[in-house]
Order: structure tokens, then C-alpha cells, then sequence
């Protein structure tokens, strides 16, 4: 047998996109350089990108709260999980850039406003209790979506994901750590905490995205493997798993439609805005203007750092040529 | 390289996670130079403890395969099944060998 005498190859596009389906149905991993759809190439610059900007945004919010965190073990937890953001965001950015785009390209969008991050951090934080309330259900909602992404058919997006899921958990459990305290604590701060449970629920459903039905590109998404789970899916396995913890709190949902359901075996819940979902996403929350003009300033006020160090580099460069040269 | 421009190019970094293990691959950054490109993969990829040792290489400098010529690379090597230990038959009086 001559095994270098292989028959020629010739694929219509349409063969490709039929093969590169069925290695997906095969739970096997899509690697950079490997041929995937232009769509699936695509879809995941967008959804990765999106995902790096709502880490690196997500820093906002919280750091809000850095310089007036009410103890050191608090201060230390918040600032951890704050650089744990930052670190979040660089990995994705990374796996973004495995798919051929340039990372200066992606912040010049985000900084334009034409890239969009996770709605939940167009809101303010007004409170203390928001860390607790921030840490417990948007990380918690997170968790949800990013343990199911571990299993997303793209490899290097997987694999950062598995990375984040290890560093998250903590972050939910500082949340919940602040909860606990101010809701055991005293009336004022239960109120607290209560109130900060009013305000971050609603918005941390949202964080799912649209009803499925709603939702167009879900169902490529899934067919691809890039998507495990669906919006809804997802959403009731968050409720499932936060209304016991907040009954062990002593608070209240703020959702009178919130009861167990026997016969489901899921909790039943109340109808979520979607109004209030779409013009935030659309640019007109709380903070959207706020956020942007964060970044904004950042970026340009950073400038000088990434000069800086290029020149610095450059220096150190010229002087180890003229060091061997003399030598 | 110019000297004030903001673009810092683009390393592939690699942890050893402790010594006996080899080093594995965990990601990219960007960074102007060797030198920041080893103190931001400390920062960047070991906040807790993944390593002891760190090895950063400008990606321009890996060459990789195609994944096109996957099978004219890998797939001769899949016949030759004397290549490994249980194609040849010893008898169990032997003992282990």
C-alpha cells in the first residue's frame, strides 16, 4: 500500500461547512488555524470580545468601593477581585485574538460605543451592600453561564473559561460573606442589604439575555456547540440556586410571583422587564455614559505608561547591542 | 522598534507549575519587551501560585503545523502498531518485561 498516493481533495464549500458541523456533533475542539465557518469565526470575535469588554468594564462598579471598604478583609478581598477582572479580561482578549482579530481593534470599538458589554454594569453602586449584592448574583449569574462555557466547542475559549470558573468562586463567596454579615447584622444593615437585593435581582436575571424565543442567534449558537444551555435554561438554574440562599439570609426576592413549583420542579417566577433590558443595552442606563467615559479616560490617560515602556524597552535594547559591540 | 508608539507586541507564555513537570502553555499577552513580558505573566497568570517558572516567546517566533496537513503528517505513524510494547507476544512465565 503507497500511503502517500492520496486522492486530490477538492471540497466545495458546502462539504466544509458539512464536515466541520459533524467534528462539532463529535464533541471535538475547534483550534485556532483550523478551517471553521467565516460566521463561527465571527460570532465568536464578537461573543469573546463582548466578554472580555464586560470584565474590564465589571472593574468599574466595584472599584468604586475600594477606597471605603469598611475593614481591611474586606478591602483586600475587594481589590483581589477586582485585579481578578483584569485578569479575566486579558485572557479573553487572548482567546479573542487566536481568531485573527487585533486587540487594539476591539478597545477602539468599545471605546467608540459600537461594542457592546453585559448590561448589568450600566448600574450604579450606591451602597456598601452592593458588593455583597454584586458578588452574590451577578457573579453567581456568571458562574452559570461560564461553567457552561467550559464546554464551548471553541478550545482556547473553553480553556480560558475553565480559568476564570477556578478564580470566580471566590468572588462569589465574598459577596455572599458581605450579605451574610449586614443581613445578621444590625436593622440598619439588613435595610441595606435588602435594598441592594431590590435593585441588583431584576437586572441579574437580565444578564441571561432575552427570552429564548427571542433570541435568533441562540439556535445557531447551539448548533455550533458554542452555546451549551439556552437563555432559559440557564436563567431558571440561577433561581433554582440563589432563592435558598437568600431565604438562609432572612430577605425577600423582590418578585411576589416567586413560588416553588412541585410540579415543574423549578421555581415559577415573575415577568422581567424587557423594556428596561433593551434601553440599557441600548445605551441609556444609569451608568452607560459614565462607564464609557471611564474607559475613555483611562485609555488616553494610560498612553503615556505604553510609551513609556516601549521607550524604556527600545533603551534597553540599544544599550545591550552596544554592550556586546564593545565586548 | 519605534520608540513612542503605544503597541506592544504579542508573547505566548508558558508555567512550569513546579519542578519534576514540564512547562505548559496558558495564554498570551501583550508586553513591550522580554524582560515586562515575564513581570506581567507573574501578574497575569500566577496570582495564585500556578508557578515557579516562566518562559514568555514572541509568537511570531512559533511555528506551528497546518491543521490542513494534519493527516500527510500524523497518519503514518498510525500503522505501525509494532511501534508499540503489546504488539509483541511474550509469554506471562517471563514475568514482567
Amino acid at each position: 500500500m503507497n500511503l502517500t498516493q492520496q486522492p486530490p481533495i477538492t471540497m466545495e464549500p458546502i462539504g466544509l461547512e458539512t464536515r466541520f458541523q459533524t467534528y462539532v456533533d463529535g464533541e471535538n475542539k475547534v483550534e485556532p488555524k483550523d478551517w471553521m465557518p467565516e460566521a463561527y469565526r465571527k460570532t465568536l470575535i464578537r461573543q469573546i470580545s463582548q466578554h472580555a469588554h464586560s470584565e474590564v468594564v465589571g472593574m468599574l462598579p466595584e472599584a468604586n468601593w475600594i477606597g471605603r471598604a469598611p475593614s481591611l478583609r474586606r478591602k483586600v478581598a475587594l481589590l483581589a477581585k477586582v485585579q481578578d477582572e483584569a485578569g479575566h479580561g486579558l485572557y479573553l482578549y487572548s482567546a479573542a485574538e487566536t481568531l485573527g482579530v487585533d486587540r487594539r481593534e476591539l478597545l477602539e470599538d468599545l471605546l467608540e460605543g459600537k461594542a457592546k458589554y453585559s448590561s448589568i454594569f450600566n448600574y450604579p453602586t450606591p451602597s456598601w451592600a452592593d458588593m455583597g449584592a454584586i458578588g452574590w448574583l451577578v457573579d453567581g449569574a456568571a458562574i452559570a453561564n461560564q461553567v457552561m462555557l467550559c464546554r464551548t466547542s471553541y478550545g482556547p475559549y473553553a480553556r480560558a473559561m475553565v480559568k476564570i470558573c477556578k478564580e470566580e468562586s471566590f468572588h462569589q463567596r465574598q459577596g455572599y460573606e458581605i450579605m451574610l454579615y449586614l443581613s445578621k447584622g444590625t436593622p440598619d444593615q439588613k435595610a441595606m442589604a435588602q435594598d441592594a437585593l431590590n435593585r441588583w435581582w431584576w437586572p441579574s436575571l437580565m444578564m441571561f439575555g432575552p427570552n429564548d424565543a427571542e433570541s435568533p442567534n441562540s439556535a445557531q449558537s447551539i448548533r455550533w456547540k458554542i452555546k451549551r444551555k439556552s437563555n432559559d435554561e440557564l436563567r431558571q438554574e440561577f433561581i433554582d440556586k440563589t432563592v435558598p440562599q437568600a431565604e438562609f439570609l432572612g430577605l425577600r426576592i423582590p418578585d411576589p410571583e416567586l413560588r416553588w413549583n412541585e410540579e415543574r420542579g423549578h421555581y415559577d417566577f415573575g415577568p422581567i422587564n424587557w423594556e428596561e433590558f433593551k434601553q440599557v443595552v441600548a445605551g441609556n442606563g444609569p451608568c452607560n455614559r459614565e462607564r464609557l467615559e471611564a474607559r475613555r479616560k483611562a485609555d488616553e490617560e494610560g498612553r503615556w505608561v505604553r510609551e513609556a515602556a516601549n521607550a524604556y524597552a527600545h533603551k534597553q535594547a540599544q544599550r545591550r547591542a552596544q554592550t556586546s559591540a564593545v565586548a | 522598534m519605534e520608540p513612542h508608539n503605544d503597541n506592544w507586541k504579542i508573547w505566548e507564555v508558558f508555567i512550569r507549575s513546579k519542578n519534576g513537570l514540564s512547562h505548559k502553555h496558558v495564554g498570551s499577552l501583550h508586553a513591550p519587551d522580554a524582560e515586562m513580558a515575564i513581570k506581567n505573566a507573574r501578574d497575569v497568570y500566577t496570582r495564585r501560585s500556578e508557578g515557579i517558572s516562566i518562559w514568555v516567546v514572541p509568537s511570531e517566533a512559533i511555528t506551528s503545523s497546518a491543521p490542513d496537513e494534519k493527516d500527510e503528517l500524523f497518519t503514518p505513524a498510525d500503522d505501525k502498531v509494532y511501534r508499540h510494547p503489546t504488539f509483541y507476544d511474550i509469554p506471562d512465565e517471563v514475568g514482567h518485561i
